[in-house]
């Protein structure tokens, strides 16, 4: 078992539009990137967040990038009350934890 | 006419660019300068409150340049999202910075300002037609939110874009506009690719951004051929890398194969990129689909009242370790102190436990201090204060079960320790909407301006 923080050159967060979270989690190469991939699935994300499944949108797996891109439901959309991070641009850690 | 160059000066106007790259963008002779001036990303109160999120001596500064180049060069400078949302407050403010410029520089220009604020009545009824639908994780509008709207502006395509270059103008400022249009509105005009200039749009919209170091405040040159279009850094010191310019494809937006926009998608599953010598991209297989319907994208934002914060720190273990029953009481004991005062909203974020991912945090375990930030958000200001000051006067000599510190509970950053914070908006309208004509709701003046 090894962390994919390891072995990531990426791993980001950010708004796609004001309702949606981005993070991307980029491979240096193709090998890398192949070797990994498979094991980012919408359970494990759901997990690692402690969210319920249906808020990961969507994992899509971009080859010319080496680059995994996952979608989640923002808890709340961005600026609204309650809310904590604007631009979306700190809510990665938890991939941190991501292991293959 | 073989290729159109785009030179794209920096992410957003007013982020700035170094001279030199400029000057080496332009010796590249473009046949058009654009610039986005948009974005969502710093959240509702600017398109509510009408306000930029950029400074107007910035803004100032990067469009004396621009001016001035794309005048001498008798080459058109077309600005996307003035103001940095686009509704008619944000525009005449960017059009009152270019009319300064002009004037400073002694020259007239034509310009073209496409509104892009859209009728609460006509909303409405495209509404009622069932021609309004949510975009992504979003609820069914209502008129209400429609009426609540205090800006409400939809994001034009190409056309009107296009239609104000036929028109002659030189400057054209546009309200909400699709980010690559403006970089996109000339080479299709001239008989280039749609899915190919739109896709180029697309990577030099964040411009230097794309590039390897990256930039916000640096440019990025664009050139257009028949079947593909090469990007560089005018900068010598970036490079556009085939990973640069693909990893950009991915930012900001949930898939990054299917890009959809006014009138139809982008479609990258066949694009292919190429590293070229000298730090140059090449990027080819990009297609265009249109939608059978024509949508624009509304977005509006709603006042939400006024905000007060008040920031303090806690060091104390033995009340961090029970900090949440601690800002229950207070909440309860505010609550019960302004029985008459329903209409409030107060928190108290917790930096150290969870205060950057709030309930998305999965370990809030606090650690030796916290930071917190009192908020509150009234209906008015004064209401807004008043809960803020009496929540933070409460926390300060809250008594905790277990307390040793009789003295206070909180340290102040500040004197005074709480600050106003103003209006507070939340956007409200976040929809597609079908438009017959992709050029009706989008309002076009023309007029010379300056000296």
């Amino acid at each position: 078992m090894r962390y994919v923080k390891d072995v990531a050159l990426v791993v980001r967060s950010k708004n796609a539009g004001p309702y949606e979270l981005t993070l991307d989690l980029m491979f240096p190469d193709e090998n890398t990137y192949d070797e990994v991939r498979g094991s980012i699935t919408k359970e494990r994300i759901a997990e690692l967040y402690k969210i319920d499944v249906s808020q990961v949108l969507s994992i899509v797996h971009f080859a010319p990038a080496h680059a995994v891109k996952i979608t989640l439901v923002r808890p709340r959309p961005s600026g609204d009350l309650g809310e904590t991070d604007v631009y979306g641009a700190q809510q990665h850690a938890p991939l941190f934890d991501l292991t293959y | 006419m073989e290729e159109i160059r785009v030179l794209s000066p920096t992410a957003i106007l007013g982020y700035g660019f170094p001279l030199a790259s400029f000057e080496a963008g332009l010796e590249r002779d473009p046949h058009v300068i654009a610039v986005d001036a948009g974005s969502t990303d710093p959240g509702p109160f600017y398109l509510g409150s009408g306000q930029s999120f950029t400074q107007r001596s910035a803004v100032k500064r990067d469009l004396h340049y621009l001016v001035a180049a794309a005048l001498e060069r008798n080459i058109p400078l077309i600005i996307g999202t003035a103001g940095g949302s686009g509704a008619m407050a944000h525009v005449d403010w960017n059009l009152s910075i270019v009319e300064e410029v002009l004037r400073e520089l002694g020259r007239t220009a034509s310009i073209a300002v496409i509104y892009s604020d859209i009728e609460r009545d006509l909303a409405v009824e495209k509404l009622k037609k069932g021609e309004i639908q949510p975009l992504g994780p979003v609820d069914q509008l209502t008129e209400e939110d429609i009426r609540a709207s205090a800006n409400l502006v939809a994001q034009m395509g190409l056309e009107p874009i296009m239609a104000a270059l036929e028109a002659g103008a030189e400057i054209i400022l546009a309200g909400r506009a699709y980010d690559p249009t403006v970089f996109a509105a000339l080479p299709i005009l001239k008989g280039f690719d749609t899915g190919l200039a739109l896709h180029m749009g697309k990577i030099l919209e964040c411009a230097a951004i794309a590039a390897t170091p990256g930039s916000g405040s640096d440019c990025l040159f664009g050139t257009l051929g028949r079947d593909s279009f090469v990007l560089e850094a005018p900068n010598p010191a970036r490079q556009c890398t085939k990973l640069s310019i693909a990893a950009h494809t991915l930012y900001e937006k949930s898939n990054p194969y299917i890009l959809p926009g006014p009138g139809g998608s982008l479609d990258l599953t066949e694009t292919v990129f190429e590293e070229l010598a000298g730090g140059k991209v090449r990027v080819s297989g990009t297609k265009y689909v249109p939608t059978e319907q024509y949508f624009v994208k509304l977005e509006g934002a709603s006042l939400v009242g006024y905000r007060t914060v008040s920031i303090a720190g806690v060091r104390d273990p033995i009340m961090i370790e029970q900090i949440d029953s601690v800002i229950a009481g207070v909440k309860e004991r505010v609550a019960d102190n302004f029985q008459e005062l329903k209409d409030y909203h107060l928190h108290v974020h917790c930096y150290g436990k969870n205060g950057v991912m709030g309930e998305l945090e999965p370990t809030p375990v606090p650690g030796h201090e916290l930071g917190l930030v009192i908020e509150a958000v009234g209906p008015s200001q004064e209401i807004a204060d008043t809960i803020c000051s009496f929540a933070r006067s409460t926390l300060l000599h809250y008594g905790y079960p277990g307390r040793k510190s009789t003295a206070g509970n909180l340290a102040f950053l500040y004197s005074p320790s709480d600050l106003s914070a103003g209006a507070v908006y939340r956007f409200n309208v976040h929809h597609l909407m079908q438009v017959d004509n992709p050029n009706s709701l989008f309002k076009m003046e023309l007029g010379r301006s300056g000296l």
